[in-house]
């Protein structure tokens, strides 16, 4: 059994981009310059110190990512780069977008929904294609939406109707919910309510997460007595966006429930329990790079990059215009190891993509779930629909 | 001498076996071996790890199988299920084509990028050739001259050189390359896109495109219709095609590249062999665990065989 042939994926890439310019010399390489711009945002505190957010989060996708485009670009004469800014959070935004976007029209951007818009609406950016990595805010596909910015994280609303999908298969129709105090938490609570509705199930009750004191040691005795003021359930639900308390709540319920919403049961872009599809591969070649599982941040960096490269591939141009037509044109399609072809929507310039409802250890189900028909893609089940979208900027 | 011999053996022992189809279990670590005449799996031996493509020598004495978890290909004796020896194949061998001279073996390296060639008698690697990501789908020209390899990242078909082993043509082809094979006359290359949805036909003088294949299943979304693979009819007239997770085999008319029938089989239908006097075509559906038995006359799914989990693979001996 030995192996004398093993090389790293690295190796494997370094050597192509090597080996490869006596085919691709023929014309000179068409350079495809990239930045990932990151506004840095301060992380309020949370109870738990066990999942720290990784630094590279995002950054680590596009990094893979650009490895998969140099491998095909070394073989068609296009040469992808990417470089990545970060500004701290006193920093000069615009001033850093700016010097971004004299280096490169493609720019990823990683920030809260006001900072997008910042570099958005710069005069620099206007024939440039940008690509929302970080923020599921609804407002960015609808009144909020700008001509020059593609959306590769799933909006919050396509993650909570998935999980909805999901509690309507299983007929578990009614629900509780307990929202956090943060604006952020009641936002993805108005999701939850939402996407509720928008699947016929009902939220009986409701009760504030009205904690403050480091109830770590005492979960087992303080939150059973609080969830049992909720009304009979048979899920029940947790808006949590930030990670604070959620984790908490499960198996410390009054009745025993299963938990979902931002903890437990829950929707995703991407989660390191996706294998099928071809996934696997994916999740080597990020663990390989990262040390650490690939998460939706990731994953939309991924997707983002892939993208680029693909209409690259296919336009061979690197003129963002021309790029920006291929990725919203019938004939853009993109693997990404979730068994149907990505997209994007022509209303709004969101990424369509299935959303995994996953636990800490396996995939449910990718959503959309059989039975969930839509006129036009079944995964426009999910998340914001052209005719409820405000998006105007996407029509010529 | 031991070529000789073996053929002697093998012819030896035919008597007692009317055909077989062998089966990787790709999540069981096992192969089963299916009776083609009872229809029924009479033995499965234990392989490597995640076992994946399966391919017999041309005299049937020895069969090849990608153990893709245990990064070699293992070379077993059919007739006891032991294994004889593991090759060399480079990191995460998926599938492989064994060449014309039934001695090279050419592998393709799915975690790694490389198309490794394997010389089945000296036990050594011959070459590795550097590709796209992930690649996956090989197929060898009937003259042994041209080898390919897709790359499912990457979204091409790569053209080897036998002879210096190297790269002399990259195409493009629609997303997801999984599988590639060449006419029988070696004058097309046939080349399934799983999410792109396609076949993309490849004439191999020029390697240009000169047809696509495109499926539609009434009733059954787009995006579940995944061509992965694929084998001609004995008579070259028709080509019939694994789509994935739409659980159809689709017959595609080679002359029209248009799709006559789809027929119904098991959950996930990944890849195919036929039996020996090419009148039953056998599917591995992944998800369903079994193999659907398809009469190639009439084209009608006859029977289901219950396998191990997640059948991949299907190679055939006589």
């Amino acid at each position: 059994m030995t192996r004398p042939y093993r090389t790293t994926g690295l190796c494997a890439v370094l050597a192509l981009c090597c080996a490869m310019p006596a085919l691709a010399q023929q014309k000179p390489a068409l350079a495809v310059p990239m930045v990932y711009l990151r506004q840095q945002v301060p992380q309020p505190p949370v109870l738990s110190n066990l999942d720290p957010i990784p630094e590279d989060l995002g950054i680590a996708g596009a990094e893979i990512a650009l490895k998969d485009n140099q491998s095909t670009g070394a073989f068609m004469g296009q040469n992808f780069s990417l470089t990545v800014v970060e500004v701290p959070p006193e920093g000069d935004l615009p001033a850093a977008a700016r010097t971004a976007l004299a280096e490169a029209q493609l720019v990823l951007l990683e920030g809260e929904a006001e900072h997008l818009l910042t570099v958005a609406d710069l005069p620099e950016a206007k024939g440039a294609l940008l690509f929302n990595v970080s923020a599921g805010d609804e407002a960015l596909r609808s009144d909020a939406c700008r001509p020059n910015l593609l959306h590769t994280i799933p909006e919050t609303a396509a993650r909570t109707d998935a999980l909805m999908q999901v509690l309507v298969a299983r007929q578990w129709a009614d629900l509780a919910m307990i929202v956090g105090p943060t604006p952020k938490d009641s936002v993805y609570a108005d999701h939850l309510r939402r996407s509720a509705a928008k699947f016929g199930l009902a939220i009986a009750g409701e009760v504030p997460w009205t904690f403050d004191t480091d109830l770590r040691d005492s979960t087992m005795d303080e939150v059973p007595r609080f969830t049992q003021a909720l009304p009979e359930h048979d899920v029940l639900l947790v808006a949590d966006p930030t990670d604070d308390f959620g984790r908490y709540v499960l198996h410390n319920t009054w009745l025993p429930r299963p938990v979902a919403g931002t903890h437990g049961l829950h929707g995703e872009a991407w989660a390191s329990v996706i294998e099928a599809w071809g996934a696997v591969q994916l999740q080597n070649r990020f663990e390989d790079h990262a040390a650490r599982p690939m998460r939706s941040e990731d994953y939309a960096a991924w997707v983002a990059i892939r993208a680029i490269g693909e209409a690259v591939t296919r336009s061979g141009s690197a003129d963002p215009a021309a790029l920006r037509a291929y990725m919203l044109s019938e004939a853009f399609q993109l693997d990404g190891f979730k068994g149907r072809a990505l997209t994007f929507r022509h209303w709004n310039g969101q990424m369509r993509q299935p959303i995994a409802v996953v636990n800490d250890r396996a995939l449910v189900t990718l959503a959309p779930l059989p039975g969930f028909l839509h006129q036009r893609n079944e995964t426009d089940s999910l998340g914001l629909d052209e005719p409820e979208s405000r998006c105007t900027a996407f029509k010529e | 001498m031991r070529l000789l011999l073996a053929a002697l053996l093998t012819s030896v022992a035919l008597p007692a076996m009317a055909g077989e189809i062998w089966v990787t279990n790709e999540k069981d670590d096992t192969v089963s071996v299916i009776d083609v005449e009872t229809l029924e799996v009479v033995k499965t031996y234990p392989t490597g790890e995640r076992p994946r493509g399966i391919t017999f020598s041309k005299d049937f004495s020895r069969v090849y199988i990608c153990a893709s978890d245990s990064n070699t290909v293992q070379v077993m004796d059919p007739n006891t299920g032991e294994i004889l020896h593991d090759l060399p194949s480079g990191e995460d061998p998926e599938q492989f084509v064994l060449a014309p001279d039934d001695r090279h073996l050419y592998i393709a390296n799915e975690d790694d990028a490389v198309t490794t060639v394997v010389d089945t008698e000296s036990r050594s690697v011959v070459a590795q050739i550097n590709v796209g990501i992930e690649p996956e789908g090989m197929a060898v020209s009937p003259d042994g001259k041209v080898a390919i390899t897709t790359s499912e990242t990457t979204n091409m078909a790569h053209w080897i050189d036998t002879s210096t082993q190297s790269l002399f043509a990259n195409t493009l082809v629609d997303a997801r390359p999984r599988h590639a094979e060449f006419t029988a006359d070696g004058a097309a290359l046939w080349v399934s896109s799983e999410i792109g949805g396609t076949i993309t036909v490849f004439e191999t003088k020029g390697q240009t495109e000169i047809g696509k294949v495109r499926f539609a299943i009434q009733g059954v979304n787009q995006d579940l219709v995944q061509p992965v693979g694929f084998k001609f009819s004995p008579d070259g007239t028709k080509a019939f095609v694994a789509l994935g997770p739409s659980n159809h085999v689709a017959v595609v008319n080679t002359a029209t590249y248009e799709v006559e029938k789809y027929i119904l089989v098991g959950r996930r239908v990944w890849h195919m062999a036929y039996s020996p006097d090419q009148s039953q075509l056998f599917t591995t559906n992944g998800v369903s665990g079994d193999v659907t038995v398809i009469d190639v006359a009439t084209e009608e799914p006859v029977k289901s065989i219950k396998v191990g989990r997640f059948p991949w693979g299907a190679a055939m001996r006589p």
